[in-house]
């Protein structure tokens, strides 16, 4: 005999177990971190160089190198990946050809970060001779991020109602009118917040910046954008993986550092998103 | 006085024949209702006029719509539709201010003086027997004004990049009573300046502001006249049936 209060009973405790799952280990690595790494950040540890073969002092060169990248990395790939966006969801015809560019970039998000990695290497420390620099690093991860630009900025881009564009043709403006005043202001919000989700992914990577920027002891801050420099991801690799004897808490605060400035990254796309949501009128 | 010209219009969308051998004439300043069943083409007639059909890929026609002794497919598009403006069936605010709603087209249109804007948003908004409901919150959302005066600002945004044909793609399908009589009620003073092309399921309200009546039929146009004979002494026993309610 079936009962279906039962089955539903025992569907929704599941559906919680697994939702559990997920929120528990996350909750048990934010706690981890915080706990061990909290003592060691205080304001010598965010302003001061490295000192000691990196088991003492700060991680200044390292923070401000990442801020760097992530800087760079916006400069290089929004204006690229929403202009990309643009072209491929409001001029391009729907034929064999716009299908595949799609899928292709679809299928770029899931590229590994190392192949991205040896990419940059290739590309520009080699052939455009860069050498291994922040210029480098951050087209890397401006390239790693583009896929992730133009498909949330394509969301974006559609989810302005067809009408808005009919109305605005139907007045005498021209498409790229249209787009300029009409859907561009209204797809905004969810052009920032995806390109602030992706370059928050781009910021603790550490393959990506492994061949093409990553300085492994560079205890000054850098003096163009042709030099290398350190950076969070590949720091904590190195005082994790490479240098014996680093204190633990020192780990610890650098993985806080990392993961906090992340989290910054994320509340500022959710903080910009509730604004335009507030703000947003149909 | 001929606002437009049509002859031997055929359209189609891929496959689909939607308007077939069209041949009449639109009257000037005057207000042509054009009624007939769903699917009958009579929205794409409509679209034809300012040329808004060619936003759809798929759109394909023959033969010619002049409008004042020119081919608008030879004029700018955006001329066209410049002086050809459309209502459409659901009140569609832009996503802004009334006052930026009206002033839209006027900026697409190259004015930039704010004085010059602030003249146009109010007669366009008087001219649409709007402006004493909106004149203390210009700056207020579009969305926060009702279904009736949402449709009014859009006739409003119409009028004021001063076209010299309005379209009406069934304009009060989402409307009350009322507020379709303060529509009306603009569109009869409003045909003393322009050419008013009125699409609408509503066959009592073509009766009410039509001067000419059109029926179309699957595609084809199948009867013209003054109101008052198409209602009175249709030719075409079709019209007669559509009138009374037989069928669509």
């Amino acid at each position: 005999m079936r009962n279906p209060r039962r089955t539903q009973k025992i569907a929704f405790f599941l559906l919680f177990l697994a939702t559990l799952f997920i929120v528990v280990p996350v909750g048990l690595i934010v706690i981890i971190i915080i706990q061990k790494g909290l003592p060691a950040v205080n304001w010598q540890f965010l302003s001061d160089v490295p000192r000691q073969g990196m088991r003492a002092g700060g991680i200044f060169p390292a923070i401000i190198g990442t801020v760097y990248l992530v800087t760079g990395a916006i400069i290089f790939a929004l204006p690229i990946g929403v202009l990309a966006a643009i072209y491929l969801n409001e001029y391009a015809g729907d034929n064999f050809l716009t299908r595949i560019i799609k899928l292709a970039i679809v299928n770029l998000a899931g590229v590994p970060s190392v192949v991205y990695g040896l990419f940059g290497l290739a590309l520009f420390v080699v052939f455009f001779r860069f050498g291994a620099s922040i210029i480098a690093g951050s087209f890397t991860l401006g390239i790693m991020t583009l896929p992730i630009i133009i498909t949330t900025s394509r969301e974006a881009l559609e989810s302005v109602p067809y009408s808005f564009r009919e109305v605005s043709r139907s007045l005498g403006a021209s498409k790229w009118q249209t787009i300029r005043y009409i859907v561009l202001p209204n797809a905004l919000s969810g052009i920032l917040t995806g390109t602030i989700l992706g370059l928050g992914r781009a910021a603790g990577e550490t393959a990506p910046i492994l061949f093409t920027v990553a300085a492994f002891y560079l205890p000054r801050l850098p003096h163009s954008v042709f030099e290398q420099t350190m950076a969070l991801p590949y720091h904590l690799y190195v005082i994790s993986t490479q240098v014996p004897n680093v204190d633990e808490k020192v780990r610890y605060g650098t993985a806080l550092v990392l993961l906090a400035l992340v989290l910054f990254m994320n509340l500022v796309a959710i903080v910009i998103r509730f604004k335009f949501r507030k703000k947003k009128k149909w | 006085m001929v606002a437009f010209s049509i002859r031997d219009l055929n359209i189609w969308f891929g496959a689909v024949h939607a308007l077939s051998n069209l041949t009449m004439d639109i009257p000037a300043k005057e207000i042509l209702s054009v009624i007939g069943p769903s699917n009958s083409g009579k929205t794409t007639f409509l679209r034809m006029l300012n040329r808004l059909n060619e936003l759809n890929v798929n759109f394909r026609m023959s033969g010619a719509v002049d409008m004042g002794g020119k081919d608008i497919r030879k004029m700018e598009t955006e001329l066209v539709r410049k002086k050809v403006g459309m209502v459409f069936a659901l009140p569609l605010p832009l996503p802004l201010s009334i006052f930026e709603n009206v002033a839209y087209g006027v900026r697409i249109h190259g004015v930039k003086n704010r004085n010059k804007l602030e003249v146009s948003v109010e007669r366009a908004l008087r001219q649409a027997y709007l402006w004493e409901e909106v004149k203390d919150r210009l700056e207020l959302s579009a969305f926060k004004l009702s279904g009736g005066q949402q449709q009014r600002l859009c006739i409003a945004r119409t009028l004021a990049v001063e076209p010299e044909v309005i379209l009406f793609d069934e304009p009060c399908s989402g409307l009350d009573p009322v507020s379709t009589a303060k529509v009306e009620e603009a569109m009869m003073k409003l045909k003393t300046d322009y050419t008013i092309v009125l699409v609408t399921n509503n066959v009592k309200q073509a009766a009410r502001v039509g001067d000419k009546t059109a029926f179309f039929l699957s595609g084809k146009l199948v009867e013209l006249d003054k109101t008052d004979t198409v209602f009175t002494v249709p030719r075409d026993k079709r019209t007669d049936d559509y009138i009374r309610g037989k069928f669509g």
